[in-house]
């Protein structure tokens, strides 16, 4: 089971590599380089010229990816043009608030799919199933920015039980109660709003594994082993059907990426989404790239862990 | 006679398809004494699985008519929690694809020691593991210790049969139903199995319905005989009785298809056709009767019922004694005509 798990992250190092190289790539395609989020660009073109050379900017573009890496590797993305301050300096806070804003999402996707799936998946085909079968085609059909305005209109602006925008009330001390319980007051209605839609297809999911496991001849043997239909299910059809559900998890993550960016937009709410939109509209070439570095990054781990989590709860991926 | 154990009458098994039901098993009563191994015999998709899965209980939607008298409780009739105590307690089942009957997530260990754990809540886990191992030796497991710990995908199908039958013995039953226990195995581990079975027969004292495609078997390990056609029994009688004297043109059939060496013509004999599914079944009539269409639509009786010919030797319908084989007539035919 080690070697599977050592030679499943072994794996990421190429992609990791590829990614990087891509990330690079559109760097370099798009105008402008490091120098030009520091520099006014009023001086002497003598100067600027020197500086590059200075930098290494006129270095064969291999060199500059190494250059670009080490810097990468150390935390260092370069100068944000806009905000002229250091990328990782300008990330680091919203990349907390994103992180903080994810795993909100990821409690309540659970939280709703597991009873939900649950309940559709033992009892299939009664009125209860139907409705929750219903809810999971509106959540597929509705798209994501648009079910969060209308949550946002309702219970942010007509309600007015959530704040709007921001990810803590200003003024609040940070350590302090009210602090933790203002973030999570902003926290509560996007994630909740990303987590009623991503959370569909896991209730889709559950259900079917649920359904699929239970007609499962060992299903028949437990019931012919003498247990009660309770524990058929406690112990053998939910245990059965859960367990690929965990798998899902990693994928999950990836599918989150692309959810906090409409979120974290409509909301106002400054995380790496938010920043993310903003930077191609502000053309901060500098923050972009190191977004979809960071995004990139995210997805490889998501996968590495949905196979590795896969591979501790599946006995038969254990051995191969 | 009181050795009887489970008395069966009158049993019809039906399952909704649409609007209606449709019987897979119609009708049948038969008796299983202890100590006996009741081998049923037919096609696939004679009913027989349906037959075995209604004594146990473990129809989800089938609706149950008859009855299944199992030491003065008619099973038919049973609540969950009478079922649930007899299941895996007094009656053990074995089915015919072991792979697919044990739950993949669980050590094999596991899946028999909850089977014990389930009908002795209050026995103790050391003990329960010394009985597990007790059981994989007493199936013929070499190394029992290493195997408590494995998944089935780790073991060969051989093995993995034998984890079905100690958890199918693991509270000595009274009545073992096997359900084609060698079907999905190898030439000679089926042998190996069956030989365990019939060791089993020998320490366990169960009464055993032994179902099977396989003649072979048949006359290997049964007592008596139940020939299924379509849902019902055309003929039921001792092995000895059954393999030398079949009467029912089904069994006659049947009988005639097992290949032989020596037997050229074996192929001739083979019955066209395949068991008419549910809701094609003739309900009026003779169900075989569609396979030997060169027999005579006079000779058919209109309701064929069980007839006892000898003691024990029962026989659906009296026409079976016009019934010939095509090729045996014409042998005759030539032999009337040189
Ligand atoms: N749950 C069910 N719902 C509807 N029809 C069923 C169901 N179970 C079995 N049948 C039908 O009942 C008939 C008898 O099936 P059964 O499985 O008992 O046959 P069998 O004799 O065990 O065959 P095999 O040798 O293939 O195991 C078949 O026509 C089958 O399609
Ligand atoms: S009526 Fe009798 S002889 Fe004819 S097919 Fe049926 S059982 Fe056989
Ligand atoms: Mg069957």
């Amino acid at each position: 089971m080690w070697k599977l798990i050592v030679r499943r992250t072994l794996i990421t190092i190429p992609q990791i590599i590829i990614l990087s190289i891509l990330v690079f790539i559109l760097a370099q395609a798009m105008p402008g380089d490091a120098l030009t989020g520091l520099i006014d660009p009023n001086i002497d073109p003598a100067t600027i010229e020197a500086m590059r050379e200075r930098l290494g900017l006129n270095n064969p573009w291999y060199v500059q990816y190494f250059d670009w890496i080490k810097g990468v590797i150390q935390g260092d993305f370069g100068q944000s043009f806009r905000f002229k301050m250091p990328v990782s300096e300008l990330i680091g806070d919203r990349m907390i608030n994103t992180l903080w804003l994810s795993l909100a999402t990821l409690i309540l996707t659970y939280l709703i799919a597991i009873p939900l799936g649950i309940i559709s998946g033992r009892f299939n085909d009664t009125w209860l199933d139907r409705m929750i079968t219903g809810y999971t085609y509106i959540g597929f059909a509705a798209p994501l920015f648009i079910f969060a305005l209308v949550m946002l209109f309702i219970f942010g602006f007509q309600l007015g039980w959530f704040p709007t925008s921001g990810s803590v009330a200003p003024g609040t001390e940070p350590g302090t109660f009210a602090y933790f319980i203002s973030k999570l007051n902003h926290l509560l209605l996007p994630a909740l709003s990303m987590a009623l839609i991503t959370t569909v297809s896991t209730v889709q999911y559950l259900r079917s594994e649920i359904i699929d496991t239970k007609q499962k001849d060992f299903i028949v043997t437990a019931r012919a082993k003498g247990s009660s239909e309770s524990r058929v299910y406690n112990r053998h059809v939910l245990r059965n059907s859960l367990l690929p559900i965990a798998a899902f998890f990693g994928y999950e993550i990836t599918g989150l990426i692309g959810g906090t960016i409409f979120i974290e937009n409509i909301f106002g709410y400054p995380g790496m989404g938010e920043l993310f939109l903003s930077s191609i509209s502000l053309r901060d070439y500098s923050v972009m790239t190191a977004l979809v570095l960071l995004f990139g990054l995210a997805a490889i781990i998501g996968a590495l862990l949905s196979d590795i989590i896969l591979s501790l709860v599946d006995p038969r991926i254990r051995i191969k | 006679m009181n050795d009887v154990l489970l008395n069966i009458k009158n049993l019809k098994t039906s399952f909704r398809i649409k609007d209606d039901y449709y019987a897979a098993v119609d009708d049948v009563s038969l008796t299983v004494r202890k100590n006996e191994v009741l081998a049923i015999v037919g096609e696939s998709g004679s009913g027989k699985s349906a037959f075995a899965f209604s004594i146990m209980g473990l129809h989800t939607r089938a609706k149950i008519e008859g009855e299944i008298d199992y030491k003065g409780i008619n099973l038919a009739k049973a609540n969950a929690n009478q079922m649930k105590k007899l299941r895996g307690n007094e009656m053990g089942m074995i089915f015919q694809d072991a792979l697919s009957a044990l739950n993949p997530l669980m050590v094999v260990g596991a899946q028999i020691d909850e089977a014990i754990l389930l009908h002795n809540p209050k026995s103790s886990k050391s003990l329960r593991k010394k009985q597990v191992i007790n059981l994989l030796n007493q199936v013929g497991i070499p190394r029992p210790e290493k195997t408590y710990d494995q998944y089935p995908h780790e073991l060969s199908g051989g093995m993995r049969q034998r984890i079905v039958i100690a958890m199918a013995i693991s509270n000595q039953p009274e009545l073992l139903i096997a359900d084609e226990p060698t079907t999905a195995l190898d030439v000679t581990i089926q042998s190996q199995i069956l030989d365990l079975i019939k060791e089993l027969k020998e320490t366990i004292h169960a009464g055993i319905i032994l179902i099977t495609h396989d003649l072979g078997v048949v006359a290997e390990m049964a007592d008596r005989v139940a020939v299924m056609y379509a849902g019902q029994i055309v003929e039921i009688a001792d092995v000895y009785t059954l393999m030398e004297n079949p009467q029912h043109p089904y069994t006659r059939s049947l009988l005639n298809s097992i290949p032989t060496l020596n037997e050229v013509k074996e192929e001739l004999h083979v019955i066209q056709g395949v068991v008419p599914s549910l809701q094609n079944l003739p309900r009026t009539g003779c169900r075989f009767a569609a396979r030997i269409p060169w027999i005579e639509e006079s000779a058919h009786e209109a309701s064929p019922e069980l007839h006892e010919i000898s003691p024990g030797h029962y026989v659906r319908c009296t026409c079976y004694k016009d019934f010939y084989f095509p090729e045996q007539a014409e042998e005759e035919r030539n032999y009337v005509a040189n």
